[in-house]
């Protein structure tokens, strides 16, 4: 996931997977779904009927996710994974966590930013949802949502009103 | 402890985990072959074949029931296929149950064989298929089956204490459990030097710490209890051995909101409306068996759980209610899971000794509690058993857990 501006400038940028975030490079969030009737959450987003057996909602709308939460926990991938994850070359271990987000009840599962690894996190910790290049072929480079550790707290409020 | 929902287990066999690069369906037929031997039963007596499915192998789709009644020749056995990832053992073993108890059959062979690729799993079939979530995670995230169980293992790392020392200390005992089974795939002592030099696979995991994909068989014949008693009557001067009774066979899915975060799945279910229940999914399967046998886990001799990872079967033990939560670490120090101990888990050996066949390992699992229960396991023999239960989980809102006694 290491960056080349000379060969990124020329390479077409396009998210890994349609829909599941939006593509801010300043404060990019995750985009889930939310039942219109009882207000419960769903990611990765989908449409049709709401999961809560106690609703009897057939549709779901977009909504977008809180951009911090904890770790629930975490760990480092040491092997290339087989296909279809798409390697980069030579592979790098990369680290993935599953952060908890309080107002949606979501535990969501993502790649953690490039050069933070296992032993940088701890359950508990604050991450923040960030960007990154996941791989590249010739004409694109393929966008990932990450998890990264959060700034101080101090700077939360930056999370319009959040903190 | 009998129940009028009790079936009776009258012979189990396997065909020996490993590596052996040949068709499911001759692993399939040795296991047949030694549980009709075992129960002193004919193929066309036989009434009803519930197969575990068996994916990929070159077939087109699953494959179970019809595979094996053909390969033992076709007798017009009805049948039953049962998908239910690594559970498909169990939920056959229950649709056997349900035409037993039903009177719609009096005896049943309930069957599982796998032939597996090296690796990690990996999606089944290719394309891009972008709706599917198995797909997804692979993809999006690389993230295979043992990052799910390094995401469980860390949690009992940083919130319980557990150090990698404990996790190789569950393959410690597992191996001297295994060593003599004959049907075990992996038999060496290992010491927990050996798994802390394997190298980490997904950390805190190493390679020794998780379970390896394996080719095997298990198949058992059920029947009903008055068949049972009539079967045995007859052959009354060769039969001495316990007779092993199918307590419960518990297959829940899980109850909104899933909260846990589970293989596959790339996000757990919102708690922000509906609470998470009470019993988390995995406590469930083993407390609805527990439900239908009127016990409690303070009944048992002895327990079969998943070990997917060494990690994995601490987390069981709290799940199957052998200890508090965060208590698992300590359980396994003090000796009690050993063979010796108060409640011996995985004396077969478990996963850490086989490897997975999946449709095979939840029948597996219940062939070690009838030898266990009969005093027929040898060197591995929990003294005295005389209750047992299994416990596993598979990938889609699956799991199974089977109580079996004497």
């Amino acid at each position: 996931m290491s960056d080349s501006p000379a060969a990124a400038s020329t390479l077409t940028r396009v998210p890994i997977i349609d829909g599941w975030f939006t593509d801010d490079v300043h404060a990019p969030h995750l985009i889930g779904s939310k039942c219109p009737l009882c207000g419960t959450f769903v990611f990765p987003p989908r449409s049709g009927d709401c999961p809560s057996p106690f609703c009897d909602s057939t549709t779901l709308e977009p909504t977008p996710i809180s951009r911090r939460g904890k770790i629930w926990s975490y760990t480092e991938n040491r092997y290339t994974p087989p296909p279809p994850y798409v390697p980069t070359e030579p592979f790098e271990p990369y680290a993935l966590a599953a952060v908890e987000l309080e107002a949606e009840g979501l535990v969501v599962l993502g790649k953690v930013a490039t050069g933070v690894l296992a032993a940088d996190l701890k359950v508990g910790m604050e991450m923040q949802l960030e960007l990154d290049v996941s791989h590249r072929d010739a004409e694109h480079e393929y966008v990932v949502y990450v998890w990264a550790p959060a700034a101080p707290s101090t700077t939360t409020t930056l999370e319009g009103g959040a903190a | 402890m009998s129940g009028d929902k009790d079936i009776a287990i009258l012979g189990v066999g396997m065909h020996p985990w490993g590596k052996w690069g040949r068709d499911f369906t001759e692993y399939g037929m040795v296991a047949a072959r030694a549980a009709l031997a075992d129960a002193n039963i004919q193929w066309k007596d036989v009434q009803y074949v519930a197969g575990a499915d068996t994916i990929r192998n070159g077939y087109p789709g699953f494959i179970a029931g019809a595979t094996f009644a053909q390969k033992l020749g076709w007798s017009g056995v009805r049948i039953s296929s049962s998908y239910a990832a690594c559970a498909s053992g169990a939920q056959a073993l229950d649709s056997a149950r349900a035409q037993i108890l039903a009177g719609f059959c009096d005896v049943a062979l309930v069957i599982g064989a796998d032939t597996t690729p090296k690796g990690f799993f990996a999606p089944v079939g290719g394309g891009d298929r972008k709706a599917d979530p198995d797909w997804q995670r692979f993809h999006v995230l690389g993230a295979t089956n043992p990052v799910y169980f390094a995401l469980f293992a860390r949690r009992r790392m940083d919130m319980y204490g557990a150090t990698a020392e404990d996790f190789a200390q569950v393959k410690v005992k597992n191996s001297t459990h295994g060593f003599t089974n004959p049907n075990a795939r992996f038999k060496k002592i290992n010491v927990i030097e050996d798994v802390l030099n394997s190298p980490v696979v997904s950390d805190p995991l190493r390679l020794l710490d998780i379970c390896a994909t394996s080719d095997g068989a298990a198949a058992m014949i059920v029947c009903s209890m008055e068949f049972a008693k009539k079967h045995r009557a007859l052959a009354e001067n060769t039969t001495t051995d316990a007779l092993c009774r199918v307590s419960a066979v518990g297959t829940v899915t899980p109850i909104y909101p899933q909260s846990v975060l589970e293989l596959p799945d790339i996000a757990s279910d919102s708690t922000a409306v509906v609470p998470a229940p009470a019993r988390k999914y995995k406590d469930s399967i083993a407390w609805s068996a527990y439900e239908q046998a009127g016990i409690g886990p303070e009944d048992l001799s002895l327990a079969e759980v998943y070990d997917l990872s060494t990690a994995l079967e601490l987390d069981w033990y709290e799940h199957i209610g052998l200890c508090a939560e965060g208590e698992a670490e300590r359980l396994l120090r003090s000796g009690a899971t050993t063979i010796g101990g108060k409640i011996p888990v995985n004396p077969s050996g478990g996963l850490a000794c086989f490897g997975e066949a999946i449709p095979a390992q939840a029948i597996s699992q219940v062939c070690e509690l009838v030898w266990q229960l009969r005093g027929q396991a040898g060197d591995r023999q929990v003294e005295g058993a005389k209750v047992g239960i299994t416990a596993n989980q598979g990938l889609f809102g699956h799991g199974s857990s089977v109580i079996v006694s004497r």
